[in-house]
């Protein structure tokens, strides 16, 4: 999937994005004029130093946050233009995500949690679906658990097959490895990468880890709110 | 759909979590309070009208100066209505050659149909309640009568033609009160001995009537079937006329009982309000996780209100129960108290009229809270700080306001009330806050001095700013309520209670003449009572108001007409006896000789439609006296101190025919006197107010235990409170607890901490809690139950030392488990 040029189908675009918030001290401006596409398919690492504005662009490109300035267009809609509802819906059809610190709902079990997006989505066989999906994630026989009764690791593999089972055109990765050990991080990560790869999703990966970002296809660095350098892989 | 089933699928989870027990118990509370009140005014109230019934011995009496025709006896058994008959005419009983005036009472089977005769085999023997009536042959006689002319159980009374056996002491009636004024003992006698007594013919002054119980429906039914086609001189009599003191008690039963309600109500809404904000506070990062998935505004309120639903119809279903229950037992124990076989039932209203309420509350309370948690930005789950909008003051405010009002409005009744309460309620919330605010300052500064529990627990005072205040306002306001309703409790009900004390007149003498007066003062000064006060009464029949006659003159209502036109009783005073208070016009000037004046009992002129300035023309002794209307006076029956409706001014009724009565206590081992008393004054009329006075003092009784027991429900209300305001922090204590133990702190100076700062909250409550129960106690004694209200200085000493104590054991219950927590559990916890 990495011989896609810049002219293949684009699925998010951020055009001349910007993002100022008012503090005590006056107008911060986190983002400034950031400007990329990012092709289907692609694996794409967002990387920086802390308060580069990394998760503040990856909340604008999901369309958590709307920009100050600039516009998203993802999947082919522009998200300035759809309310907050719209976007909703717009994300249950085409966004996944996975979160640092993992975001289970705590009152469902591994398998309620997994069957939420599909049954948001309105999809109807959500529980088989669901169950498909966490056999692949390797926790076919703790489906019934809680999160509270879960490893940092298996939370983590809940998450993932959360985000991968509406099989989604993008999918988000907010530091996905950050509050796991090295070893059960890099479990994670290949079993990212693969599900990635089985179903062609475009991936935006947030992260510190150099090593991380290097199995990407592309690698956008931030510093201080601005897109400081856009570097593709070696064929 | 998608919303219901998520909603119901983590239900039961969220059922475990502490806030979502706080607001079921919230509500349950409030629905078991208003339920067990509920049934129970409704069951007081019924048992008071058929105690009020028993003056009537029966639910509505047909009364009339001829035999009431066979009809109508007939047309209430068509209504399935029990019925008895009964004669009563005075006349003169003999032993021998000694006479006496007696009021016969001659009564069929089944008299009384309501209440019980008491008996005694003895003069001042044991009484007891028998039912049935005399055989025919034998009488039962008032111990009085027995006294006049020297006989005893056993004797023979001659009765008109007839020789009667006397079997047992009469010492009890339901319907002796019926017109007391004029009565001469009484003695009652069986029906079938009528006709061969002689005394009724034609010129005989008796009244009939016809006694009617049954069903309450039935009952209705019937007086309405026969109020139009009555004919004149029969006239029907139901409970509402019959007791106003009964009624008078019942009513202020109900109020405490209501207000008892109101304020666990309150307290249920603070507590609701504050868990649903804990509610919606805990839900905000699952609703963002939801929506950054892809849930609508729509479907995160959906789950919001089909959980929050959830909850009301399970506190309501525990709340019911438990309410029921309560009363069931309530009413168990009032039932030895109501001497009545049985509390009449009730039917499913109070529980509908709870549930509705329930579900206010919860709208009320909850609502703003959902709407918050529904705009959660989905940015939340990336960034944590990111709080969605509050809801809007004025729209939080306005639907709370709204729904306080719409819940006390009915238990309240009264609008001026109503606006007291919340008035009251708003003034100390903001004072509360200020208070709180003022505090936070304070202490701010005061911790450099105070050893490391204490700056930490101060500190903590200080930096949640906001917060704390918003906590100083939920104890205030719950101490402030469980303050007031101990008051209302304790102060109020003595000072109902000593309305009726113990030294109330027990006696009423009557027909006492002008002569008399000096001999019988002087028995009571032998037998150490003290000298009663003799209040003059003529008697008299009004004739014509402003010229117009009485019997063409238009009425408001019945009642008027009635008073109107029956031989009224007057008398004349100098000044307003202790026990009335003017309403409208002037008193008669101390020494005033001019013109005659007369002051009207308040309900007497509405009813009658008189107004300051009438004049009324009275025929006394064939000699017209005329007197002009000049002030208009309620009259506290409960002093049970003689009272006219028309009393006229000094000098207005000189030299008419003249007798005079006086109510006086006599203590029970002095009574015997009363037979010297009448021994050597037979025309004076001794009436034994004991019986009615053991009614008052029953309803009294059973109503302050009522109010006690749901004043349970408002105590466990006022903890739910608490325990909802130290919920609100729980999470972050947990939190900052593992964090100061992970530094280092013992468990113990982490307590130590946590309790300074309950302790410094509990004092800022308590302090202004005290103030504000003072002032709402003082309105509600005046203005909603007539009594005089005295400031104590111990309610500030309860009031702060409460506040204290009560803050800082629910905060040491509630907050344990927070300290206890291990600190890595709590920690690890963070990322879920």
């Amino acid at each position: 999937m990495s011989n896609q040029s810049s002219e293949a189908i684009s699925v998010l675009e951020a055009y001349k994005l910007s993002k100022q918030v008012s503090s005590p001290e006056g107008t911060l401006t986190i983002l400034s004029d950031v400007s990329f596409t990012i092709a289907a398919g692609e694996s794409v690492a967002v990387v920086g130093p802390s308060g580069a504005g990394k998760s503040t662009l990856l909340a604008l490109l999901a369309g958590l946050d709307l920009p100050s300035t600039g516009h998203v267009v993802l999947n082919g809609s522009n998200l300035s233009r759809l309310d907050e509802d719209g976007r909703a819906v717009l994300r249950a059809e085409s966004v996944g995500f996975v979160f640092q610190s993992f975001h289970l709902v705590p009152s469902l079990n591994a398998l309620e949690n997994v069957m939420l997006p599909l049954e948001l989505a309105g999809q109807s066989n959500a529980r088989a679906a669901a169950l498909e999906i966490i056999e692949k994630v390797g926790l076919g026989e703790r489906w019934s658990h809680y999160p509270a009764q879960l490893s940092g690791g298996e939370k983590q593999r809940v998450a993932i097959a959360r985000a991968f089972a509406t099989e989604p055109a993008v999918l988000f990765a907010d530091e996905p490895t950050g509050n796991l050990d090295s070893r059960t991080g890099a479990t994670i990560m290949q079993l990212m990468f693969k599900l990635n790869r089985e179903s062609s999703t475009t991936l935006v990966l947030v992260t510190h880890d150099q090593a991380l970002a290097a199995r990407c296809d592309r690698i956008l660095s931030l510093d201080v709110g601005k897109l400081v350098s856009d570097t593709r892989a070696a064929v | 759909m998608k919303a219901l089933a998520f909603a119901l699928r983590s239900f039961s989870r969220e059922l475990r979590s502490g806030e979502v027990l706080v607001l079921l118990v919230a509500v349950g509370l409030a629905v078991a309070a208003l339920t067990a009140v509920g049934f129970l005014t409704d069951r007081i109230g019924k048992a008071v009208a058929r105690q009020a019934n028993e003056v009537l011995a029966a639910d509505l009496r047909l009364r009339s100066q001829v035999p009431v025709p066979e009809e109508w006896r007939d047309l209430a058994r068509e209504y399935n209505l029990e019925t008895a008959d009964t004669l009563s005419f005075p006349s003169v009983v003999f032993k021998n050659d000694d006479s006496a005036l007696a009021t016969i009472k001659i009564v069929s089977d089944g008299y009384p149909l309501r209440g019980k005769v008491r008996i005694a085999d003895t003069l001042f023997g044991e009484q007891r309640a028998v039912d049935g009536i005399p055989a025919s042959g034998e009488v039962w006689a008032d111990g009085s009568l027995l006294a006049r002319v020297g006989a005893d159980v056993g004797d023979t009374l001659a009765v008109g033609e007839l020789n009667l056996r006397v079997t047992a002491i009469l010492t009890y009636r339901p319907d002796q009160s019926i017109g007391f004024a004029s009565l001469a003992p009484s003695l009652i006698m069986n029906i079938a001995d009528a006709s061969q007594s002689g005394l009724i013919g034609e010129g005989s002054r008796v009244a009939y009537a016809l006694l009617v119980a049954g069903d309450e429906a039935a009952v209705t039914d019937f007086n309405d079937a026969i109020q139009d086609i009555l004919p004149d001189e029969i006239r029907v009599r139901s409970q509402e006329e019959s007791s106003e003191r009964a009624y008078n008690a019942a009513d202020r039963a109900q109020r405490f009982l209501s207000l008892t309600a109101v304020i666990s109500l309150l307290l249920s809404a603070v507590a609701v309000a504050m868990s649903a904000r804990r509610f919606a506070h805990r839900r905000m990062d699952t609703v963002a996780l939801m929506k950054s998935l892809g849930a609508t505004q729509g479907f995160v309120i959906s789950v919001a209100l089909v959980q929050l639903l959830l909850l009301g119809v399970l506190g309501v279903v525990a709340g019911s129960v438990v309410g029921f229950a309560a009363e069931e037992l309530l009413s168990r124990i009032l039932i030895d108290l109501l001497q009545q076989g049985e509390l009449p039932g009730v039917g499913l209203r109070p529980v509908i009229l709870a549930c509705s309420s329930a579900m206010v509350l919860l709208l009320g309370f909850a609502l703003p809270s959902l709407i918050q948690l529904r705009n959660t930005p989905p940015l939340r789950i990336l960034r944590h700080d990111v709080m969605p909008p509050p809801p809007s003051r004025i729209f939080v405010a306005g639907l709370s306001l709204a729904a306080v009002a719409a819940l006390l409005y009915r238990s309240v009744g009264d609008p001026v009330m109503l606006l007291i309460l919340i008035g009251g309620i708003i003034v100390i919330a903001g004072l509360l806050y200020l208070l709180g605010r003022l505090m936070v300052a304070v202490i701010g500064r005061a911790r450099s001095g105070v050893g490391v529990a204490w700056r930490y627990g101060l500190a903590n005072v200080a930096r949640r700013g906001r917060d704390s205040a918003v906590q100083v306002v939920a104890f205030g306001l719950g101490i402030t309520v469980l303050l007031l309703l101990t008051l209302v409790r304790t102060d109020l009900l003595e000072g109902w209670r000593s309305t009726l004390e113990d030294d109330a007149p027990n006696h009423f003498l009557i027909n006492i003449q002008p002569h008399e007066l000096d001999s019988v003062g002087k028995l009571f000064e032998l037998s150490e009572i003290e000298a009663p006060v003799f209040t003059p009464m003529v008697r008299a029949r009004m004739v014509s108001i402003n010229d117009e006659s009485v019997k063409d003159r238009e009425y408001p209502n019945e009642d008027g007409k009635w008073l109107a036109n029956r031989e009224a009783n007057l008398s004349w005073t100098e000044a307003m006896s202790s026990s009335n208070e003017l309403l409208e016009g002037a008193w008669w000037p101390a020494g005033y000789r001019g013109p005659p004046l007369a002051s009207i009992e308040s309900e007497a002129a509405a009813n009658a439609g008189f107004s300051i300035g009438d004049r009324l023309k009275f025929v006394i002794a064939g000699r017209e006296v005329e007197a002009e209307i000049s002030s208009i006076r309620k009259i506290n029956w409960d002093s049970f101190q003689p009272n006219f409706f028309i009393v006229l001014s000094p000098g207005a009724l000189d030299g008419m025919p003249t007798t005079y009565i006086s109510s006086l206590r006599i203590a029970a081992e002095k009574q015997p006197m009363l037979i010297d008393l009448m021994r050597a004054h037979p025309s004076v009329s001794v009436i034994d107010l004991g019986a009615i006075l053991e009614q008052v003092r029953g309803i009294i009784e059973k109503a302050s235990l009522a109010v006690q027991a749901v004043f349970m429900f408002t105590l466990a209300a006022g903890i739910a409170v608490l325990f909802a305001a130290v919920q609100s922090t729980i999470d972050e204590r947990r939190f900052e607890s593992a964090m100061l133990r992970a530094l280092g702190a013992k468990r113990r100076t982490v307590f130590a901490g946590v309790m300074a700062e309950f302790a410094a909250l509990g004092t800022a409550a308590g302090v202004l809690a005290s103030a504000g129960a003072s002032v709402l106690a003082y309105l509600v004694a005046t203005r909603m139950f007539d009594l005089a209200y005295s400031f104590s200085p111990m309610l500030w000493l309860a009031g702060v030392s409460g506040g204290v104590l009560v803050v800082c054991v629910s905060g040491y219950f509630a907050a344990r488990s927070a300290v206890n927590s291990r600190p890595a559990d709590v920690l690890r916890e963070v990322n879920t």
